[in-house]
């Protein structure tokens, strides 16, 4: 009988209740940081640049640390990238082949 | 009957059922949210001009609310990490926490809809309410779900710890692993509807 976690094992389990608190931390602070940049009233451009890498890094560690990514079984970062190219193409096609006011600003 | 590889892991995948079952149904999930978010850039995009989020959402309480749900983000993970500690107290404590600030944010989000309706800000007003109140209630009851089978976790269904822990752990992490998706849906929304 085999299970699939590393961490099943208390010191393991240490290990990571510091990580969740260490990313608790960071999660915070990324969200006062993007608050306090939205307050500049950059351009439109910039600011959406920065406001997604922000969101990017934050569900980056929310998926890699609370959701275990990091540690997960080939299979799953297979799904996932099936995933994320869908997920980009559902996000731009309209958008771009859509010919009446792309990009109007 | 028994259900087959709560526990113990498939060969061929190298995984317990309901952990490729929860991902699996994740990634339905980014499609579905995937749309919303697709045709809130197609929508506003096609637009001359379009509001910032700032000037007609509550930025605070909102700020507030991604405090809420990433805490309980934070608590969730920590109720699975308890049980795999065998400190079974405790993850009664972290998940209701969890459960209780998924009520903290639907509290803070109803004041924000009635707030808006009040003053006669309906989806039907414009095109950026009617983004915002899809999104953010498709969200919500999100939400809802989550904090429905937490609490199933917390309540009743913590039986299956006295007989079988580690399926009972299973099940809180493949549980958690919907809730941080939640979260995540939030750290996106919060500042494409509200910030920008």
């Amino acid at each position: 009988m085999t299970t699939e976690h590393a961490a099943d094992h208390a010191a393991d389990i240490d290990k990571h209740v510091k990580q969740y608190i260490a990313v608790f931390v960071a999660l915070m602070a990324l969200t006062i940081i993007t608050v306090a940049i939205s307050r500049l009233h950059l351009p439109v451009a910039e600011a959406v640049t920065i406001a997604l890498i922000v969101a990017v890094i934050k569900g980056s560690l929310v998926a890699l640390v609370f959701m275990h990514l990091i540690s997960e079984q080939k299979l799953i970062y297979a799904v996932l990238a099936l995933t994320v190219a869908f997920f980009v193409v559902l996000l731009f096609v309209p958008s771009l082949t859509h010919f009446d006011g792309f990009w109007v600003h | 009957m028994e259900i087959p590889y709560t526990v113990e892991v498939r060969r061929d995948t190298g995984l317990t059922n309901g952990k490729i079952g929860i991902w699996l149904f994740l990634a339905s999930e980014v499609m579905l949210f995937g749309a919303l978010f697709a045709s809130y850039i197609l929508i506003r995009t096609g637009m001359p001009v379009w509001p910032r989020g700032d000037s007609i959402l509550n930025v605070p309480l909102a700020t507030i609310n991604t405090i809420v749900l990433i805490s309980s983000s934070v608590t969730m993970v920590m109720a699975w990490a308890s049980l795999k500690r065998n400190q079974f107290g405790r993850f009664r404590l972290y998940l209701g926490s969890t459960v209780l600030l998924g009520g903290v944010f639907l509290v803070i989000k109803y004041f924000e809809y009635s707030h808006k309706f009040e003053n006669g800000l309906f989806p039907r007003t414009s095109n950026f309410l009617a983004l915002y109140f899809t999104l953010t209630g498709l969200h919500m009851l999100h939400v809802i779900g989550g904090m429905t089978v937490n609490a199933y976790l917390w309540g009743p269904g913590a039986k299956l710890w006295k007989t079988n822990p580690e399926w009972f752990a299973n099940r809180v992490e493949n549980s958690g692993l919907f809730w941080h998706f939640v979260d995540l849906v939030w750290i996106f929304l919060f500042p494409t509807l509200y910030l920008l």
